[in-house]
């Protein structure tokens, strides 16, 4: 566990030290939407990487918070930080409501639940009147005077450096938080639920409650990446926020990088997101698509080849070598 | 003896078929009861209904004095009755070491904790050496081991288990013999379904027989082998016939 928290430590490290090498505006926008993305998948993989129950439908939390701070900023010009808290709280009283029900359906099902519930939440945000509807919300700019105090109480900068390090605050909370879960109690049951649900009822584990409780954390962590996204692209709309292009991405990545494992949604993210922007810059709007063709055949391979994504590559690299430098004798675990 | 668990008058039925009829028995604190009885008795059924997996149709399950019927198989399972099941469940994509520690959580919040239970249970179980394998690597034998290590990290004052004992061999059924008396000196009681009777009738303080659903019989070992009804429905026919020759 020292161990573990030392990668972490360096990994965060590295991550805060990248934005001093480079002021390109084009790479600073791919390590704040890498970031972001991270923090995502690190939300997804707690409820489909540990508790094992797929969810298409994180784009509805992520919606959610980004309209919940953009909202009460465009209504009543409160502080977006409050609609952040507020956002998480709303999403996870959401996602507690319609897990309750969809956590008895079992695999595919609740896959297919939870892409019906993102959906009929689109809709319901597409006829609102009170967040504009289909138009979307442009969020008020301020004025562009504001000292640095004004502008991180609203949320607003005119330059990238300091969206990098709140999200990477942001993900480095998360990213804590995930692997302190994993090596604890919850962490535990989570994951006998996901290897058998029998099993875990056999010895005292109630899987209802803490797939609830995963949900509820995994919703949480959503909506804060959506406040925070909301703010900084400055504009949302409906399709664009609860689009299954979202939810995709964050379940693409993390599988990519290593479904179940802490590590795995920065890695697919490192992946995923410099491929994506750099297509798009290159390609511009003709290119739209090119990255998810490539990335489709990534993920193809990855999956026939090394389901544990790239950490199972890694993983197995590693103790061939730990193998080998032993001689042949080298243990048989953490193999499979 | 104080009795710990009484099953009175269970009875379970899927649609038409009567899986369990009318089954009493009880069990005693540090007593070790085996279930006997042919393929389709219904034993895993009553094991099912005994920890909640499963609702009987009708009769009650009191444990401790106090009625469990109907409750769910977590709440039982923390009151102090825990099962192992008759095809292996092992949680593959984790070592042995974490299957036992989950189940070590039961009863605590801190992981320090759990890990001394689960070190004890290791110990116990004789599985310290394979505690950093992944239970898909696993065989077997070493599998229906963690099985019963998972089942007692939860602390159980009954511990259940079905045929723990079928496909080992020899030597391996003799260490499982070994644990479940070590479990029983340790004061646990122990609910046993098994096919092997030179495993069991040694180690069985009582033994309770079912046959299509009911319970033909109960009692010691060696009252139950020489019962005709049980020899006849159980050991078979031929063996019935050997033994009136004798």
């Amino acid at each position: 566990m020292v161990k573990n928290k030392k990668a972490l430590f360096i990994l965060i490290a590295v991550l805060a030290l990248l934005p001093l090498f480079t002021q390109t505006k084009a790479l600073l926008n791919a390590i704040i939407l890498l970031l972001i993305f991270a923090t995502l998948g690190e939300a997804w993989n707690l409820i489909t990487g540990f508790a094992g129950q797929t969810s298409f439908g994180h784009a509805a939390f992520f919606g959610i918070g980004a309209y919940a701070s953009a909202v009460i900023f465009y209504r009543y010009g409160v502080t977006p930080w409050l609609g952040m808290v507020l956002g998480g709280i709303i999403a996870s009283i959401i996602a507690g409501i319609m897990s309750y029900p969809c956590f008895r359906l079992k695999g595919h099902y609740f896959a297919i639940a939870t892409l019906a519930v993102a959906e009929i939440i689109k809709q319901i945000f597409v006829s609102w009147n009170y967040v504009e509807g289909a138009t979307g919300i442009s969020i008020p700019i301020i004025h562009r005077s504001s000292g640095f105090a004004q502008r991180l109480f609203y949320l607003q900068f005119n330059d990238k450096l300091p969206w990098v390090y709140i999200c990477l605050m942001l993900f480095a909370l998360v990213i804590f938080l995930c692997s302190y879960l994993e090596n604890s109690k919850m962490g535990y049951y989570l994951k006998a639920i996901r290897e058998s649900h029998e099993v875990a009822e056999a010895i005292g584990i109630n899987p209802t409650n803490y797939k609830l409780y995963a949900m509820i954390i995994s919703a949480f962590i959503s909506a804060l990446c959506g406040s925070i996204y909301a703010q900084y692209i400055l504009y949302i709309d409906p399709f664009m926020m609860f689009s299954l292009d979202i939810s995709m991405k964050i379940v693409l990545l993390t599988v990519l990088g290593g479904i179940g494992n802490i590590y795995g949604p920065i890695i697919g993210a490192a992946i995923f997101i410099p491929l994506s922007e750099f297509t798009r810059i290159k390609l511009g709007g003709s290119g739209t698509g090119i990255d998810l063709m490539i990335y489709g055949l990534v993920i193809v391979l990855i999956t026939c080849f090394q389901p544990k994504g790239v950490i199972g590559i890694v993983e197995m690299l590693a103790n061939k070598y730990k193998r080998q430098k032993t001689g042949g004798e080298g243990k048989i675990e953490a193999t499979s | 003896m104080k009795p710990l668990l009484k099953i009175k008058n269970i009875t379970m039925k899927f649609g038409s078929l009567v899986a369990n009829e009318d089954v009493s028995f009880t069990i005693h604190e540090n007593e070790i009861v085996s279930l006997i009885g042919p393929n389709g008795a219904g034993k895993t059924t009553l094991f099912n209904c005994i920890t909640g997996f499963y609702r009987p149709f009708s009769g009650r399950v009191v444990y401790d004095g106090r009625d469990i019927t109907g409750m769910t198989s977590y709440e039982i399972c923390s009151l102090g009755i825990t099962r192992t099941f008759q095809i292996v469940k092992t949680l593959n994509e984790m070592t042995v070491e974490e299957n036992v520690m989950t189940g070590a959580f039961l009863h605590t919040r801190s992981r320090k904790k759990a890990a001394e239970i689960t070190e004890d249970i290791l110990d116990l179980t004789g599985i310290i050496p394979k505690k950093n394998m992944l239970g898909a690597n696993l065989t077997i034998a070493d599998r229906k081991r963690v099985e019963i290590a998972r089942a007692l990290a939860t602390n159980p004052r009954i511990l259940m288990l079905d045929e723990c004992m079928a496909g080992l061999n020899q030597t391996e059924i003799k260490d499982v013999m070994h644990l479940c008396l070590k479990l029983k000196k340790k004061g646990l009681s122990l609910l046993i379904v098994e096919h092997i009777m030179e495993a069991i009738m040694p180690i069985s303080d009582n033994i309770v027989v079912l046959n299509a659903g009911k319970k033909i019989t109960e009692g010691m070992p060696q009252d139950v082998v020489n019962n005709e009804e049980v020899i006849k429905a159980y050991l078979g026919d031929r063996y019935h016939a050997k033994s009136k020759k004798s």
